[in-house]
């Protein structure tokens, strides 16, 4: 089954915009760059690839217009009508007509100016050329613009036609405007259709879908028709009438009588004798709707008959061969009551299914598929009936459970029952605790507690624990006692023996001489001249060689060993030495000194350099030492600043660069700003 | 509701805090708090770093063996409700858990002895 699906047309764009569309990509996709040095066949390629590029452009997008929209001769006819209903046949043919030589007159330029492009000689003629024929089309394009516009709104249009199957089942429901004929469609279907009470509330057709038997069938829902010849009806109406005339449907014919559209019975009959004709070979069926205001049997005698002669014109188009259903024909129901809807519906269907099978019936087609049919019946083997036997016990076996089962459903009180005594479900929560199986029924709502001090309780759940707590805390006394007898022992170790004491003592003095041999380390080597290491790094020169070296060249060294170890004098022990009484808080070296330490403290020249801080030597101008204190004191204090900003003295006013560039700025290859 | 151990310093991760972990291998790994994951994730192995309940367990600096954890056991099967043995398990659990403690502070105590 084709769909007629009007709505994947693309966008017609207005003229304005169609122009601007094939002049930018042209832009876009032809080279841009051309001078007027180039070689003039190059520049002539160039500006013809701008012509054909626009020209072939504007020819692929009118053609697809005019191949997406419809030819209103190729589809089915009731397309064809509907749409020339709405649109005009003639105005939709000039339109896409003028589209059509558009196209036409654009190629013609395009080949002229090719032409002449072969021949221009500078770059100047043949961007002119190019210029015009650019400009011609787009004027071209500009003079259609109309007929660009309304295709445009024909699509917009179409889109929203509703996709109606010309070939399927299909019921159609006609009548007076306000008869109920949209009421119908929306209790069988479920469309949406507007209900309202003025006339003209569905002013296009409109399909849904209903189901009978296993098989879909559309419905379709008119606009009112009025009775007026037929020249002087409107769009709306025609609407309708085309889809009368060109759908093979079943046809339901609304009848009102109970008058309350607007229109008596004999205005309704005579709308239906106009357009009988057109019910040519459809079934037919009259509905008389709103029997809830006025029932069929309580009509006036006029328009009984009025109704009969109706019923008899659809008589006539019952199927040849089918039987002469009288109940088909006319029936009674009313929407508001839902009185006999679905009576309606299903008498319609049967009627328009008929139809259909006969008609294929009788077709070709159907000869080819009917060999394939065949239904296997067992061949009778004498005129004796046989049924099929059930036991007895069975037949009450089936009663039984099935009153067994209401019995069950009746007694036991459910969950949800007593949900419900007790205010409902967000009132009541059901005890889950209610089924438990405990040793002991009265610890069903014991609240357990989970964690206990930082402990899972389940971890520790255990039905010997007192047991096995008792054995735990005698283990622990057990464990305290012997605790107890140990500390005891411990605490007389804490008195030393004589032997420890002195190994103490020991111990405490080589601390002290490792102590002031790092000390003596420490001093730089500006105070004493030492062979820097890279010159003696087998230690070849000390004093000792020296002395052996003069010695051995006959002189007496003792002199120049001397000399050359007063040169070096070790700060501390001087200071000591110098001082007259010794403090007692000096370490306690008695007589153990090594040899550096002997050779370090060497007294001849170190004593003239040995003054204590404070003492006052006449020359400086002191009053007493405490001036002299304060006065070092001061000058230690200035120089302490200066030191610390590493200053090599008052004059040393160098300002360093704080923030050099190239550690605050630039981007970070790895890490973050805050931290470079 | 469970309390859990702490994957790399094995300290209890109360309910609402820290991170759990899912593994592709369906292993789960819980962190008490971002400190432990950010060292997992940097795939520190606990046993070597210093703060953790695994270094100090390998290290011997705590003690490890003793009869008072085998009362805290994680059982897989549940047990079924009874007073009284819950009632006697509440009471034994402060018991224990303070034994558990002297031991505990014993053992440093011991292991910073022998070291003076």
């Amino acid at each position: 089954m084709v769909q007629y699906n009007f709505k994947k047309i693309t966008v017609v764009p207005p003229g304005k915009d169609f122009i601007d569309i094939i002049l930018s990509r042209t832009q876009r996709q032809t080279p841009t760059v051309v001078h007027k040095g180039y070689a003039i066949s190059r520049i002539r390629q160039f500006y013809m690839r701008k012509v054909r590029y626009s020209q072939q452009n504007f020819y692929e997008k009118l053609s697809t217009i005019i191949d997406e929209f419809p030819r209103l001769d190729d589809v089915h006819p009731f397309y064809g009508d509907l749409l020339h209903v709405l649109y005009n046949k003639d105005h939709y043919k000039l339109a896409l007509g003028q589209i059509n030589t558009a196209r036409n007159i654009i190629a013609k330029i395009s080949k002229d100016y090719l032409r002449l492009l072969k021949y221009g000689d500078s770059l100047y003629r043949c961007k002119c050329l190019k210029v015009a024929a650019l400009g011609r089309m787009c004027t071209v394009i500009k003079r259609i613009s109309p007929s660009l516009a309304y295709l445009e709104q024909i699509r917009q249009h179409m889109a929203r036609l509703p996709s109606i199957d010309p070939n399927t089942r299909t019921l159609l429901i006609c009548g007076y405007p306000n008869v109920g004929k949209s009421s119908f469609m929306n209790k069988i279907t479920r469309a949406d259709v507007d209900v309202q009470p003025y006339a003209f509330t569905t002013k296009s057709l409109f399909v849904g879908h209903a189901d009978y038997k296993y098989l879909r069938y559309q419905v379709i829902d008119t606009p009112g028709i009025l009775d007026r010849p037929f020249e002087d009806r409107n769009i709306i109406e025609m609407c309708s009438i085309t889809a009368l005339a060109h759908l093979r449907a079943a046809v339901l014919f609304f009848l009102d009588i109970s008058g309350s559209c607007g229109y008596s019975i004999v205005q309704q009959a005579a709308l239906f004798h106009s357009i009988k004709s057109l019910f040519m070979n459809k079934p037919l069926v009259i509905v008389c709707n709103k029997t809830d205001l006025q029932p069929l049997e309580k009509l006036s005698e006029e328009d009984m008959k009025l109704v009969m002669e109706m019923k008899a014109e659809a008589m006539k188009t019952i199927a040849q061969g089918g039987e002469p259903n009288e109940e088909g024909v006319l029936l009674t129901m009313s929407t508001l009551t839902e009185d006999g809807v679905i009576a309606v519906k299903n008498a319609a269907c049967e009627r328009l299914l008929d139809q259909r099978v006969e008609i294929k019936m009788k077709s070709k087609k159907i000869n080819d598929c009917l060999n394939r049919f065949h239904v296997a019946m067992p061949k009778p083997r004498d005129n004796k009936e046989r049924l099929p036997c059930i036991p007895q016990a069975v037949l009450e076996a089936r009663a039984n459970a099935a009153a067994a089962k209401e019995k069950k459903k009746l007694e036991r009180k459910l969950e949800k029952d007593l949900e419900n005594e007790n205010g409902g479900a967000g009132v009541y929560s059901a005890s889950l605790k209610k089924h438990y199986m405990l040793a002991d029924d009265e610890w069903k709502e014991d609240i357990l507690p989970e964690i206990l001090d930082g402990h899972n309780v389940a971890d520790f759940l255990d039905p010997d624990i007192l047991q096995r707590c008792e054995e735990l805390e005698r283990e622990e006394g057990l464990r305290l006692e012997e605790e107890a007898a140990q500390e005891a022992f411990q605490i007389d170790g804490h008195e030393l023996t004589e032997e420890q004491r002195e190994i103490l003592g020991q111990i405490r003095k080589k601390k002290a001489m490792l102590i002031q041999e790092h000390r003596m380390k420490k001093r730089t080597a500006e105070s004493r001249p030492v062979v820097p290491r890279k010159f003696d790094k087998d230690r070849k020169f000390t004093t000792d060689r020296m002395g052996r070296q003069l010695s051995s060249m006959g002189f007496d060294p003792s002199a120049a060993v001397d000399r050359a170890r007063s040169k070096s004098r070790g700060r501390k022990r001087e200071r000591s030495l110098s001082r007259a009484g010794n403090d007692g808080d000096d370490m306690d070296i008695d007589g153990q000194q090594s040899n550096k330490k002997l050779r370090v403290s060497s007294r001849s020249r170190s004593r003239s350099k040995s003054r204590p801080p404070e003492e006052v030597v006449p020359g400086e101008g002191f009053r007493d030492s405490d001036q002299k204190k304060k006065a070092v004191k001061k000058a230690k204090d200035s120089v302490k600043k200066r030191n610390k900003e590493a200053r090599r003295g008052e004059a040393d006013r160098v300002i360093p660069t704080l923030k050099p560039k190239h550690l605050f700025s630039g981007k970070r290859s790895i890490g973050k700003t805050s931290r470079r | 509701m469970r309390l859990e151990k702490c994957w790399f310093c094995s300290s209890t991760v109360y309910p609402g805090h820290g991170i759990q972990f899912v593994r592709n291998d369906a292993k789960v790994f819980r962190f008490c708090r971002s400190k432990c994951h950010k060292n997992f994730k940097m795939k520190r192995n606990p046993r070597k770093v210093k703060w953790t309940k695994a270094y100090r367990s390998l290290h011997g600096k705590d003690m490890t063996q003793d009869s008072t954890f085998e009362f805290e056991r994680k059982r897989n099967r549940p047990e079924r409700y009874d007073r009284n043995v819950t009632e006697q398990t509440l009471k034994a659990i402060p018991l224990i858990t303070k034994i558990r403690h002297e031991r505990q502070k014993k053992h440093i105590t011991n292991r910073l002895a022998d070291v003076l």
